[in-house]
């Protein structure tokens, strides 16, 4: 039983698929890479599981799970960095599914939100407004606040772009951590090295699942060129589609 | 002398207190209001939505005259319809809330006046577009407290959320679903206040006490429960000024409240510490780290 899985999934916009025929299952504990060009459907992918965009077909099943237990850093904030809120408060919103809307922030979650501080290195910059982080220091706060919400699944969608090594190795480190306190992490990448070095499980998409399994196994010239050719152009007079056999076989 | 001033006019006159206690009322309630709508770039949005109160004050006003219950009531409703109807329309279509808001606000302000000249007045005109916060009777005195007692109390039930959707709808989305409802809870507290302001001040001024203090507060606060508190300060001292002003010379209350207010914004613009123009005119030498 996984913690998360597809069946036939079918997800996109306004009919158009972006990601076709979606079936596998992420064991539970898993660290997978969701790899693919721009435009393979990886940020689609994301937001069908977190539940912000429902699938065309298909479905995702979170083995009981809740979507909004889901942690997930999307890959563009909507985040409105000149809102007078400081670096503590802005963190301490990774704690709203444990104390609700109105449930107090007393000495434990304090300390809570201190140590997450610390564990992304921003201790001393609870006080400063969002507003003055650098780009690192604030995808840095956005880590922080993933790490409060405690998520037994967590979704990160391309957390290491325009960041710095030092920043990107820090934040990786947290990734570890994750998989290593048995939680499943997904996370949409294309740094191959990276995702070589770190990442056990590799899900190769490109509007469809070209392969799946270990990280090694996945990432071939061969798989990686197909890739490329399938990110074919959004067809504006596509037909229905009539797949019904699945691309399980592929993808299993 | 300054005791003639400054309290004479309160002192002796009723009306004078009346306008007093409802301006102070107002400020309590809308000042906080106006701080989210500025931080949710929506100051303009409670513009139109003070325009679009007017259909309901006036149908209320056809119903039985300048009954200012029947006007509240019928302000509430077509407030609330507009504002439930663009909200509705900017989350189910492409549209966006600003222009779907645009639509509706437009129509019903076109119907307001109309309904107004066909029946009224040029004086009850007069009295809807600009208010009467010297004529200002128990019971309405009575509604203004009473909407913003309720203003105060929702704001702070759905402050976080509030907070949330404005510095980040998607984390909100991900991991809630009290957006929407605080969303619309938001918009009825606009409706709500606007039809407070609308009484004192009339609806093309109402969302003046809301808005200005607001924008002052920005240039003298870095965070959100600063803003607040020096939003309702500058709305009770605009208020009160310009009840003076208007008492000792011809200005009528409804705009000597609103230039009050933007006087203040004025010198907030110019010296207020935080972007003020002086500020940035004239830095202070930058630091050493």
């Amino acid at each position: 039983m996984g913690a998360l899985t597809f069946h036939d999934v079918t997800l996109g916009y306004d009919r158009h698929p972006a990601v076709h025929h979606l079936s596998g299952d992420v064991a539970s504990g898993a660290l997978l890479a969701v790899v693919g060009p721009n435009g393979a459907g990886k940020s689609t992918l994301f937001r069908g599981i977190v539940g912000m965009l429902k699938p065309l077909a298909g479905t995702i099943s979170l083995s009981g799970a809740n979507a909004r237990d889901i942690a997930y850093l999307p890959q563009v904030a909507d985040i409105d960095r000149s809102f007078p809120i400081s670096v503590f408060d802005f963190v301490s919103m990774g704690l709203t599914r444990r104390t609700g809307l109105f449930g107090g922030i007393g000495r434990k979650e304090r300390d809570s939100v201190e140590r997450a501080l610390g564990a992304v290195g921003l201790t001393g910059f609870e006080a400063r407004t969002i507003g003055t982080l650098s780009g690192g220091q604030m995808q840095r706060m956005l880590f922080a606040r993933l790490l409060l919400q405690d998520a037994r699944i967590v979704v990160l969608d391309e957390p290491f772009n325009a960041i710095d090594a030092k920043t990107s190795a820090d934040l990786l480190d947290l990734v570890r951590r994750w998989h290593a306190e048995g939680r499943t992490v997904l996370a949409a990448l294309h740094d191959m090295d990276l995702v070589r070095a770190t990442f056990p499980d590799a899900l190769l998409l490109a509007r469809e699942p070209v392969a799946w399994g270990k990280t090694a196994e996945v990432l071939t010239a061969d798989n990686l060129a197909m890739a490329r050719r399938m990110c074919e152009a959004f067809d504006e007079g596509a037909a229905a589609c009539v797949v019904d056999a699945p691309s399980s076989a592929r993808a299993a | 002398m300054i005791y003639d001033v400054l309290i004479g006019p309160f002192a002796e006159f009723e009306f004078m207190r009346r306008a007093l206690a409802g301006v102070l009322t107002l400020a309590l309630g809308g000042a906080p209001v106006g701080v989210f709508l500025m931080l949710r770039r929506m100051s303009l949005v409670g513009d139109a939505m003070a325009h679009a109160i007017l259909p309901g004050a006036a149908v209320g006003f056809l119903l039985s005259g300048l009954n200012l219950i029947a006007m509240t009531v019928g302000g509430l409703i077509a407030g609330f319809a507009v504002a439930i109807l663009a909200g509705l329309v900017a989350r189910v279509t492409e549209l966006k809330e600003d222009a779907s808001l645009a639509a509706f606000y437009l129509f019903s302000l076109a119907l307001g006046v109309t309904i107004v000249s066909i029946r009224g007045t040029n004086i009850d005109l007069l009295h809807v577009l600009f208010g009467n916060v010297l004529a200002l009777d128990d019971q309405t005195l009575l509604a203004i407290a009473v909407n913003a007692t309720v203003t105060m109390v929702v704001l702070a039930l759905i402050y976080r959320p509030l907070v949330m959707e404005c510095v980040d709808p998607l984390f909100l989305r991900s991991v809630s679903r009290a957006g929407a409802p605080a969303h619309i809870a938001f918009m009825a507290l606009v409706v709500i206040n606007l039809v407070n302001g609308f009484h004192a001040l009339g609806t093309l001024l109402a969302v003046g006490l809301m808005v200005l203090p607001a924008g002052i507060a920005r240039f003298w606060a870095r965070d959100i429960s600063s803003m607040m508190v020096i939003a309702v300060l500058s709305a009770i001292v605009s208020g009160y000024a310009g009840l003076v002003l208007s008492f000792f010379t011809k200005v009528p209350p409804g705009p000597a409240i609103i230039l009050v207010a933007a006087f203040v914004y004025l010198v907030s613009l110019l010296l207020g510490p935080v972007s003020g123009l002086l500020r940035q005119l004239f830095p202070a030498p930058h630091l050493e780290a």
